[in-house]
């Protein structure tokens, strides 16, 4: 099975985004009441050895565990999707405190009034899929 | 061991593990990003058949679906043998601000007002469940990725689509909560 391991990943995950306490709808408030500097700790020290192990990974064209090289796509740049795309997420981010992420680990702490969020999300993504065409990007 | 995982992770610990999970799934060859799921289940589901989005070889992103399980399982662990029994350290200013609101803090990660069981008796509840989740997997499908597609890897590899995706989180995200919510709650 070597899909295993990546459920040992997304566990580990899982425990991350608890004891980090950014599964919390209380912190995501705080977040956007700049109440306190613990999500912005968190996302921008992830950011930074992100973007460290990045840097180091292209200068020093690390291979992946297969033995290829590790390539990172860049995003298209059709910028008008961003903006727009983010702005909405952001509304339902504040609104449930859960990104998709988050959702799914709070689900299994135990909060199963998550399972609505998750449908709401997964009507959300089929609506997108339907519209696509209609909407500007 | 056990007692230091068990306290709540100080930020910059929490942030590191963050980019240590986007650094095993590069290693892996797999791009960190959780909201693709979504996409995935509508297809397992059988969208594919009505629209072309959906129309994909999603057994590709079998290795995302398994890191999903995990992450329930995550939780579960941590809710049960990681737990902490004090209460989480919001700041006093939320708690004063979110009571004005009627929602109360009782110490634990979300408010009862909201994700309870008897909360569901209320069509409310349903509804701005509903409402916030349709437009979490609206907005990360347009925006092409969540806080970990985003925030997390595309930052990391200083793609300026990126970060305008996350400015859009986060104006979407303070109209939430600072004109919205007040009227909904």
């Amino acid at each position: 099975m070597k899909l295993i391991k990546y459920i040992f990943a997304g566990i580990l995950f899982g425990i991350i985004m608890v004891k980090s306490e950014a599964v919390s709808w209380f912190r995501i408030q705080e977040m956007f009441r700049f109440q306190s500097f613990h999500m912005y700790g968190i996302i921008g020290t992830a950011v930074i050895f992100g973007v460290l192990a990045v840097f180091l990974i292209k200068k020093f064209n690390i291979k992946d565990a297969s033995g290829q090289p590790i390539v990172l796509y860049d995003k298209d740049k059709q910028y008008k999707k961003y903006i727009i795309g983010g702005t909405i997420f952001g509304l339902g981010w504040a609104l449930t405190g859960a990104c998709p992420g988050p959702m799914f680990v709070n689900l299994g702490y135990g909060y199963l009034a998550m399972a609505i969020v998750i449908f709401g999300a997964l009507v959300g993504t089929y609506l997108y899929g339907l519209l696509r065409n209609k909407l500007p990007h | 061991m056990i007692d230091f995982i068990k306290q709540p992770w100080p930020w910059y610990l929490s942030g590191l593990m963050i980019s240590a999970i986007m650094i095993i799934l590069l290693y892996w060859g797999k791009a960190f990003g959780f909201s693709s799921n979504l996409r995935t289940l509508c297809t397992m589901v059988g969208a594919g058949k009505k629209v072309k989005f959906f129309d994909f070889d999603w057994k590709a992103q079998k290795w995302n679906l398994m890191f999903l399980i995990g992450s329930i399982i995550g939780g579960y662990i941590a809710a049960n043998f990681l737990s902490n029994p004090a209460d989480l350290a919001l700041s006093t200013a939320t708690i004063a601000d979110l009571s004005a609101l009627g929602i109360s803090f009782n110490g634990s990660l979300n408010p009862d007002e909201l994700f309870s069981i008897s909360a569901l008796s209320e069509p409310k509840t349903w509804i701005l469940l509903l409402i916030g989740g349709l437009l979490v997997g609206f907005g990360t499908r347009y925006a092409g990725g969540c806080t970990s597609g985003h925030a997390i890897s595309g930052l990391s590899n200083l793609q300026l689509p990126s970060l305008v995706a996350v400015v859009g989180f986060f104006i979407g995200g303070l109209v939430m909560t600072h004109f919205i919510l007040p009227y909904i709650l």
